[in-house]
């Protein structure tokens, strides 16, 4: 897709019909009139809630100003400077890694043995899939009040079995409890999505290869590792991308609502931060420089998304 | 598949039953919670089994959420989204790819541009444009020094103060989630799937090209539009950060934001049992549609993706 841009259509003296990316063949030629008004309203909405925000905070990143914004001045990159000295942002780094980096295995690794075991069987096949979708529906704020009330020290049934084998369990006051609650709360409304994709991936693996390879002797688990799992290569390189982008970024909700960041900050990721600092802390110069790294990281991520189209288009899976 | 394996079989049909069984646990033990009385779920350990209170805890929460007026918000919200993103993304993708006008691959970067840019990562300005969405308007004239140029024409002193606040409104909550690079590209690899043939016909017809996207185009693009829908719809109504900025008044939360509010916090009764009620009717219609429209909601979800 991106790969194939062509040239700016110039206009030269005769009109000739050329192979453009994208293009129908069949167009309605080179009135820029109509064309137009139909990208309106994206390009305005684009602009207004895309482009000027983001342009925004680039400017507010270099800029120190106080909470009433009547006091504004240029800083160069000292709030990048402060921000990345800055011990409560280094350990929110940390804590994102780690929630991010475990939710994924988490999420992957479930999802590969539940797609496995979906595609081994026959019977009863679409009930199983039926239930396993079922926390897509169901809001990250809901599947986190859902795990706090399971996990909730005084009164969840999780936690009591947890209390009954003698494990001081307590999300409220532990930070690695709280962080345990969060990272469970969002694999399980995520796993759903990486074992569909697994799951059609694994219907797109020609049935003559897992049979030549059985005649040869190999068992359903080796065809599994040596066959279908380099065949699934591409969808699961896309699929950790996608699970970094859903651990970065729409865990927000999960953590709002069950551990709002704490205790100490051991849930505070990143872009958790930047709503605090910005709403509550009201530092706007700190929340600007925040959301221009995360930007930038949303753009590596985006960028590694697009690696798997090509490589979607050459192995057809 | 190839060979017969019934250990191998009974192993994936236990992988799965746990599997069902992990998604089931939390939505079973909400319900049992949702079904006792406020002493009952403080009891250790907590009954396996629900209680009589299930319909009075759903009336409870019902009123105490607010919910016949964030409901209402969230169907709004939800749909209004679901529909500003199609019709946005549709006539788009049809100008990107039925039209050759000198800016097309501008439009096109401009757009897929907005997919490196998740609008959670630019929270506060994103929330200044709500709130004055007039503002890129009131720079421009500032910078432009437009009311210099007036008072320099005309003697007079005037003072350009332009505002059009968006919070707590529901074109606050819906406009800034519409935009959307994935719908627009995934209804132009659409298009693109279609036969030159068709266009060829109707401009020999005599067609206006809106009179091909309406009758043509758009009858074709309905399997497509179906199975996208559902993905917004959950999208919409799943929706909490804005939400949770943009409505101050309580009179315009949304479900998900209402629910919020019931869940009880150290200081207060340990309400539980209203709360998972609460989560019990707010996840219901996301739920009910992934249930039924189950066929449609695999094909937009691994369709909106590509």
């Amino acid at each position: 897709m991106p790969a194939a841009v062509a040239g700016s259509s110039r206009r030269s003296g005769r009109r000739r019909p050329r192979e453009e990316a994208g293009l129908k063949r069949a167009n309605f030629g080179d009135s820029p009139g109509l064309p137009t008004l139909l990208l309106l309203p994206q390009l305005l909405i684009l602009l207004f809630f895309f482009f000027i925000p983001s342009l925004r905070a680039l400017m507010q990143s270099v800029l120190l100003s106080d909470p009433f914004g009547t006091n504004v001045q240029f800083v160069w990159f000292d709030n990048f400077k402060t921000l990345l000295a800055s011990g409560d942002y280094r350990q929110s780094i940390a804590v994102t890694f780690w929630f991010t980096v475990a939710q994924n295995v988490l999420t992957l690794g479930s999802a590969l043995v539940l797609a496995f075991a979906t595609d081994r069987i026959v019977r009863g096949r679409s009930a199983y899939r039926t239930i396993i979708l079922l926390p897509y529906a169901i809001a990250p704020a809901i599947a986190g009040i859902l795990w706090a009330f399971l996990f909730n020290p005084a009164v969840g049934p999780l936690a009591q079995v947890l209390h009954g084998l003698g494990i001081a369990w307590d999300p409220n006051l532990n930070p690695t409890d709280a962080l345990i609650l969060v990272t469970l709360a969002a694999s399980w409304k995520h796993i759903c999505y990486d074992y569909i994709f697994l799951v059609v991936g694994l219907l797109a693996v020609p049935v003559s290869l897992m049979e030549a390879a059985a005649v040869d002797g190999a068992g359903p688990i080796r065809r599994f590792v040596s066959i279908a799992l380099p065949m699934l290569g591409p969808t699961i390189f896309f699929l950790t991308v996608m699970n970094f982008i859903y651990g970065f970024f729409e865990t927000f909700a999960i953590i709002d609502a069950v551990t709002k960041g704490g205790p100490a900050g051991a849930t505070n990721i990143l872009v958790y931060k930047v709503f605090v600092d910005g709403f509550v802390n009201l530092d706007l110069g700190s929340s600007a420089a925040q959301s221009v790294l995360l930007m930038s990281f949303a753009l590596i991520c985006t960028l590694l998304q697009f690696r798997y189209f090509d490589r979607k288009v050459n192995y057809g899976v | 598949m190839v060979e017969r394996s019934p250990v191998l079989n009974m192993l994936c049909h236990a992988i799965l039953i746990a599997g069902a069984l992990t998604v089931c646990i939390p939505l079973y033990f909400a319900f049992v919670a949702g079904s006792l009385t406020v002493a009952e779920v403080q009891k250790v350990p907590l009954p396996w089994l629900p209680g009589g209170q299930f319909f009075d805890n759903l009336q409870l929460a019902w009123s105490k959420g607010n919910f016949s007026r964030t409901f209402t918000n969230s169907i709004i919200v939800a749909l209004g989204i679901t529909a500003g993103k199609i019709a946005v993304s549709l006539l788009s993708a049809f100008a990107i790819t039925y039209f050759r006008f000198r800016y097309r691959m501008l439009a096109f970067w401009l757009i897929f541009m907005s997919l490196m840019l998740p609008i959670e990562v630019r929270i506060v300005p994103t929330f200044e444009a709500v709130a004055n969405a007039a503002l890129p308007l009131q720079w421009l004239l500032d910078t432009l020094r437009v009311a210099d140029l007036w008072r320099w024409i005309s003697g007079h002193e005037v003072a350009i103060a332009l505002e059009w606040n968006m919070v707590n409104t529901y074109p606050g909550l819906i406009l800034p989630l519409i935009a959307s690079a994935t719908a627009t590209f995934l209804f132009r690899q659409f298009f693109l799937t279609i036969p030159e043939e068709l266009c060829e016909a109707a401009r020999l017809d005599g067609a206006s090209p809106l009179h091909f996207f309406w009758s043509i185009l758009l009858p074709l693009s309905v399997p497509n539009m179906v199975a996208l829908a559902i993905i917004l719809f959950l999208f919409g109504w799943n929706q909490y950060l804005w939400p949770l900025l943009f409505t101050t008044d309580k009179e315009m939360a949304t479900a998900v934001i209402a629910l919020k509010g019931l869940i009880p916090r150290s200081d207060s009764e340990p309400a539980w049992n209203i709360a998972m009620s609460g989560a019990l009717l707010t996840m219901l219609p996301p739920v009910l549609v992934v249930l039924l429209l189950q066929r449609w909601f695999i094909k937009g979800l691994v369709d909106s993706s590509k």
